[in-house]
């Protein structure tokens, strides 16, 4: 088992912005984190706002996502993100932001916000700094 | 024939304009290049999205989605791309053309994405029915994201039964194609790699359903991602060549007006020659 490895792509449709074999991954799927092995069973999935993790040979890395889809087969995984941003790409400032604003809307919870999208964009910002392990 | 003075100022205006349509070709060739590069990094995701759905509707043949369903097509939507700029030699007349064209066939309303679109089919009293323009160069997804969700939401609400694509397809540097493809209701792209994707059995999650609900109108912006991102490389592949041809023409009139002044001057010289003589014989 220890000299399998799988293959991760992670796209967006601007670019491919990770391609590495590594000896785990864990993806946020909509129903939550999922890990992936070698050996996977083939998965089509939903991705969910969060990080992905991939560990190769004891190093990680992280990237923030905020949904697409996901597919495992045949030791390959694919991810279809609609974004993808490595830690060291993320704003941790401009995150932080983020988050303050739409905690601060949530807080409020006036009739005319948009309390759904405060929502997603409060776990937005949330996964990027936890990608850019400011949190 | 012409007075020297007047050679040399046309001489000098044909010059300076020839600097400026050599600029345009040489800041299109830079610009074509990086598109190029845009178009070729979407497709690997524009071509996985394909495969998944693929996958997805032909393993479960019998899901229903209001972007799969088909109606009759009474009321009809043409979502065109053009540039925001002319200069560009045929690129927006041809697009234009063959937009006219499906109109005539089939009356419809117009999503216009580009200045030139939208002005030509408002003067002709066209239903612009939404605009998007001043795109700019670098266009994100978000852009993309936008009109996918506008187009989808006509579809479902019923306001259009049929929507479909009118952009340039990028065929090469000197070669634009206008293409036309049906957006909504969306056909299921046949499964990719044959019966072998077909024998796997994959673990769905969530449930086929939700996800293709996810994936359909993923798929819609990423078409018209792919569309965009092509129109762009189209429009400074068509504005360099047409630049291209016009800095040849200006330096070709260059050259015969140069003829031509080089006679006037010649003439002159010649004429004042015979005068001075003429002039000294008469003193003889």
């Amino acid at each position: 088992m220890a000299d399998k490895n799988i293959a991760v792509e992670i796209i967006t449709p601007e670019r491919v912005v990770f391609s590495e074999m590594v000896d785990f991954v864990v993806i946020p799927g909509v129903e939550g984190y999922l890990g992936v092995l070698p050996m996977h069973a083939p998965l089509v999935g939903g991705l969910g706002i969060g990080v992905i993790k991939t560990i190769k040979d004891g190093k990680e890395t992280k990237l923030a996502t905020s949904g697409g889809f996901v597919e495992v087969n045949n030791d390959k995984v694919v991810i279809l993100a609609e974004t993808a941003e490595r830690s060291e790409e993320i704003d941790v400032v401009r995150a932080k932001a983020a988050r303050e604003r739409a905690q601060q809307r949530l807080a409020s919870r006036t009739h005319d916000i948009d309390v759904a999208r405060a929502e997603l964009a409060l776990r937005r910002a949330m996964a990027r700094l936890k990608a850019a392990g400011a949190e | 024939m012409a007075s020297a003075r007047d050679l040399r100022r046309r001489i000098k205006s044909i010059k300076s304009t020839q600097q400026i349509t050599k600029a345009m070709k040489m800041v299109a060739a830079a610009k074509l290049r990086k598109a190029q590069e845009r178009v070729i990094a979407a497709r690997p995701f524009a071509g996985k999205i394909q495969e998944v759905l693929a996958r997805l509707t032909s393993a479960n043949s019998g899901v229903k989605h209001p972007l799969l369903e088909v109606r009759e097509p009474n009321n009809i939507c043409y979502v065109l791309i053009t540039a925001d700029r002319g200069l560009c030699g045929g690129y927006n007349a041809n697009i234009l053309r063959l937009n006219a064209g499906l109109l005539h066939n089939r009356p419809g309303s117009v999503v216009a994405i580009g200045r030139k679109g939208r002005d030509f089919f408002r003067r002709r009293g066209v239903d612009i029915k939404t605009e998007f323009v001043g795109l700019g160069e670098d266009i994100p997804f978000g852009v993309a994201k936008e009109i996918g969700q506008t187009v989808v939401d006509y579809y479902v609400k019923g306001i259009f039964d049929e929507v479909h694509l009118v952009f340039t397809e990028f065929k090469s540097a000197m070669t634009q194609k206008p293409t036309t493809m049906k957006l909504l209701p969306i056909e299921p792209p046949p499964p990719v790699e044959g019966e072998k994707s077909l024998q796997i059995d994959y673990i769905y999650e969530p449930d086929p359903e939700q996800l293709l609900a996810e994936l359909l109108p993923k798929y819609i912006e990423t078409t018209i991602y792919r569309a965009l991102l092509e129109a762009k490389a189209s429009e400074h592949g068509a504005r360099m060549t047409a630049m291209g041809s016009a800095t040849d023409n200006a330096a070709e009139m260059i050259d015969k007006l140069t003829l031509s002044l080089n006679r006037a001057r010649q003439a002159a010289i010649t004429k004042e020659i015979s005068e001075i003589v003429g002039g000294a014989n008469a003193l003889d």
